[in-house]
């Protein structure tokens, strides 16, 4: 037993020991969080980045990698996805996001996340090494897959992982596997995320809505209430567990409300109209818990609201049609600059797991429509793992970081450019995946 | 000799023909190179392009010192501009119906793909039966008619739809509706070849009355009674003596395979392989039809079908000799087709040539409106992009863009009226709320006191 136990130790031990050491020789390194350096090189150890320098002193054993003309970045951060979920999104049982339920706090991300999902391949080549995973709305019979914001009635969805995106299991990918509280507010127009396909009209013309106006606005009112009510239910199960009540027995429900209520842990909020918003923000004062608001569509009338809270915001994708016929046709494209000069932190996601590795283009995008380019690349790398909580992991080329790296061959942001090596957590990943494959035997057949 | 024939065009022109230059351009022609100069056009046409050229007295300039100028971008694939549903889906062959009679030249889509550089765009049939309905290209003027959006002169086309989609409707419960629904045939792959194959027959035959009708008549023959005019199989007849042109809804190798088959066994042509995820993997037998493809640039994932789509198809076609186009099919997606066509080149290495090529000449080529769209040359449409930086870049921004020689749509323009828009908008819903009967809501205050 007790040689049974050594030994398990001792393999473990080997298989941190085992871990290569890197040194990406003559780089120009793109710090993020600090001024380009050119012709330095990156030691990495132990999975972290041991030393950035012009003159490193040589370990042993460590494998040197020439990147003379080659940038270093940190890997990016895509903070909207349902990576290692959901499969093939028109396939229901091949999808993991949408659960039964109205409240179910206690549904985790983390334990669906297949690591073997041919998305993760396919991400990791465009530079992507960090997710964050949201279990969402759309469970049962919801035919097309759990899209953010569709499907099901759902307000309380799960917690979302924050997870890297390479590992032999979901347990080695994690970063943390409660990142955020998946909550989608409900709203009149439809509902958050996504949705909100539903418009009543600018300022509801009277009369004009009729019926379904009355019926919509008292469905809110109850979600609302439903919602309050949960709570209200939360804090009182903490106060009687606190209590110790003889004989208390653990809700698993309301255990996984704790951190929330603490504040510990995020509450993550589709809300896609400056009115949700609104009322979500209302609804986190009321509540005093920490939230972040996934994919508005329009912040004008609460920027001033989200900068003066300090709330961050997930932009969803840049390249989206305008929520309106007579909205101007670069609405989407122009957001994430009104975000930006309204002082509102944020990051972007792409919420839909076939759009994840054309994260940079997204942000480029908005680079084209008016948005600082320094700007864009600390939304897709440092200001989400700030948003998330893990810039002390990740998010930037710092010494004493986890290794999460890209070498490419040119700006990150340009389609053209090509990432050559990639790094998760100090491991080199090949740059293969099901879809390189595909081409090479394709490509050879006479 | 050119000059001077050019010359005489001008002179030619009717009284009034508005000329105009773009000048100081990188002019990106995609047949004949990319320089910096001008480009003439006259009455709608090209009449000049290169790092010289005269500048007729009195043309309009326009200045595009650092901009870039490409052909205007021809979409292959677009259900834009649709008035209602896009699919009769109640039989398996609606080769009777057509998207001629449907066209809506209000859908707020067309400005926007205009927007973003789009100027011919292939207007389909959706993908619910393995015959779809009849299809055509339109020119994106904004502002015009449904007659007026017409591309005059091109080929029309009929859409074909093989794999999941059209199996659905024989599975409802797997596909819409749920139980209730009743099946349509096919349910199968095996049916959907089937109901293509079973329609030839019957327009094979159709086409041999109608031959040997018009034989009679061309001796002389006189007192015959025509054939009866049938309206479902008049587009497949065409298409039969190459007169409409197939567009074919694919995903996988096998159906693609298949239906090249039945074209060889009926004696005519697949035009363009529309989506054809897997046309990589059979590209030698697709360039061996002369079949084109056209593509999407990076989706998979959303269906069985689209799991083997890789991004290196439109470039891996390319080179195996395939005219390949990179489509659209989405009114978001259609607003940068351009970056879309950018990435054949990173991935399966295509040059920045080849790749401008997935959207204008190509695609002009699948259409059979090479002749007049899809390259910068004397001769041709003036339907032009002008971009703010290199198009192939994620950074470029749309300018203007021209159809016909006409400003069809102008960013700083764009850009500018909308403070009037917003106040006109402002006040038409203004006088709305005075026309409406007060009271009876008070459902307003939880909003915060905010405008939706």
């Amino acid at each position: 037993m007790r040689l049974a136990a050594i030994l398990l130790v001792s393999a473990a031990a080997a298989g941190a020991a085992s871990k290569e050491v890197i040194l990406i020789h003559n780089a120009d390194v793109y710090p993020v969080t600090g001024a380009p350096m050119k012709g330095v090189s990156v030691l990495i150890q132990d999975g972290k980045i041991a030393d950035i320098g012009a003159k490193i002193a040589p370990v042993k054993g460590e494998r040197i990698v020439e990147a003379k003309g080659l940038r270093v970045y940190p890997g990016m951060l895509d903070s909207g996805t349902e990576l290692g979920l959901s499969e093939i999104s028109g396939v229901r049982v091949t999808v993991d996001t949408g659960e039964l339920g109205e409240f179910m706090p206690q549904l985790k991300a983390i334990i669906a996340v297949n690591p073997d999902s041919e998305h993760f391949g396919v991400v990791r080549v465009n530079g992507i090494t960090s997710v964050m995973t949201f279990p969402s709305s759309g469970g049962g019979g919801g035919g097309g897959g759990g899209r953010f914001g569709g499907g099901q009635r759902q307000i309380i969805a799960g917690q979302a992982a924050l997870i890297h995106t390479d590992g032999w299991t979901w347990e080695e990918m994690e970063i943390n596997r409660s990142a955020a509280m998946h909550l989608i507010f409900p709203a009149i127009a439809g509902r958050g995320g996504r949705g909100g396909n539903l418009d009543f009209g600018p300022d509801l013309i009277p009369g004009a809505a009729g019926g379904s106006y009355t019926q919509a606005r008292r469905t809110y009112e109850q979600q609302i209430a439903q919602l309050t009510a949960f709570f209200d239910d939360a804090r009182k199960y903490r106060k009687a567990r606190a209590a110790n009540i003889p004989g208390f027995v653990r809700d698993l429900k309301f255990e996984a409300m704790l951190p929330v209520l603490d504040r510990k842990m995020p509450v993550a909020i589709s809300a896609s109209r400056a009115s949700s918003i609104h009322d979500a923000i209302a609804f986190a004062e009321k509540q005093n818990i920490r939230i972040v608001i996934l994919q508005p569509r329009e912040v004008g009338k609460v920027a001033a609201e989200l900068k003066a809270k300090n709330i961050p915001v997930i932009l969803g994708r840049v390249l989206a049609l305008p929520e309106t016929e007579d909205s101007p046709y670069d609405e989407a494209f122009t957001l994430p600059s009104e975000v930006y000069k309204a002082g509102i932190k944020f990051a972007f996601g792409t919420f839909d797991n076939e759009f994840v590795r054309n994260l940079p283009y997204q942000a480029a995008t908005a680079v084209a429509f008016g948005l600082p380019y320094d700007e864009a690349l600390k939304a897709i790398t440092i200001n989400p793992a700030e948003i998330w909580g893990a810039s002390d992991k990740i998010g930037s080329v710092e010494k004493g970081k986890v290794a999460d790296l890209m070498v490419t061959d040119g700006d990150p942001l340009a389609i053209q450019t090509q990432v050559k090596h990639l790094y998760v957590r100090g491991d080199e990943v090949p740059l293969t995946n099901k879809q390189t494959r595909l081409y090479e035997r394709y490509n050879t057949r006479q | 000799m050119t000059r001077l024939l050019l010359g005489l065009l001008v002179a030619l022109a009717p009284l009034g023909a508005e000329t105009i230059v773009i000048q100081n351009a990188n002019v990106m022609t995609v047949t004949k190179g990319t320089f910096k100069g001008s480009i003439v056009i006259t009455d709608g046409k090209i009449v000049e392009a290169g790092e010289k050229v005269t500048v007729p007295e009195g043309a309009i300039k326009i200045d595009a010192a650092n901009q870039y100028v490409i052909p205007g971008i021809i979409d292959c694939h677009s259900h834009i501009a649709i008035d209602g549903g896009v699919n009769e889906g109640s039989v398996s062959d609606s080769s009777m119906v057509n998207i001629r009679d449907v066209l809506d030249p209000e859908d707020i889509a067309i400005y926007r793909a205009l927007a973003g550089g789009v100027t011919t765009a292939n207007i389909l049939h959706g993908s619910a039966n393995p015959i779809g309905g009849c299809t055509l290209p339109i020119k994106l003027r904004w502002g015009k008619d449904a007659q007026e959006m017409i591309f005059k002169g091109a080929t029309p086309g009929i859409k074909f739809a093989l794999g999941e989609n059209p199996k659905s409707a024989g599975n409802p419960q797997g596909g819409r509706g749920g139980g209730t629904v009743q099946a349509r045939y096919p349910a199968t792959r095996m049916g959907v070849e089937d109901v293509i194959r079973e329609s030839f027959n019957e327009a094979k035959a159709y086409k041999a009355e109608w031959d040997d009708y018009n034989a009679k008549v061309a001796r002389g023959e006189h007192g015959l009674i025509p054939p009866r005019t049938d309206l479902r199989l008049e587009p497949l007849k065409e298409v039969l003596e190459g007169k409409r042109y197939v567009h074919a809804h694919c995903y996988r190798a096998d159906e693609i395979l298949m239906l090249l088959r039945i074209a060889d066994d009926y004696g005519f042509k697949i035009r363009t392989l529309q989506h054809a995820l897997e046309g990589y993997k059979v590209a030698d037998e697709i360039a061996a039809h002369g079949a084109g493809a056209s593509t999407f640039s990076d989706w998979w994932s959303y269906k069985v079908e689209a799991f083997d789509a890789i991004p290196y198809n439109a470039a891996m076609m390319v080179k195996r000799g395939i005219v390949v186009s990179v489509n659209s099919d989405d009114a978001e997606l259609m607003r940068h087709l351009n970056t879309e066509a950018a990435k054949a080149m990173k991935y399966g290495g295509l040059t920045e040539n080849e790749a401008l090529s997935l959207v204008t000449i190509n695609p002009a080529k699948q259409l059979g409106i090479d002749n007049r769209v899809g390259s910068i040359e004397p001769g041709k449409d003036a339907d032009l992009v002008i971009y703010d930086k290199d198009p192939m870049s994620d950074y470029a921004k749309v300018q203007k863009v021209l159809i016909d020689g006409t400003v069809y749509f102008d960013r700083d323009t764009d850009v500018s009226n909308r403070a009037a828009k917003a106040a006109e908008k402002q006040k038409l819903l203004e006088k709305e709320r005075q026309n409406q009967p007060r009271g009876g809501r008070g459902a307003r205050g939880g909003q915060g006191g905010q405008a939706l």
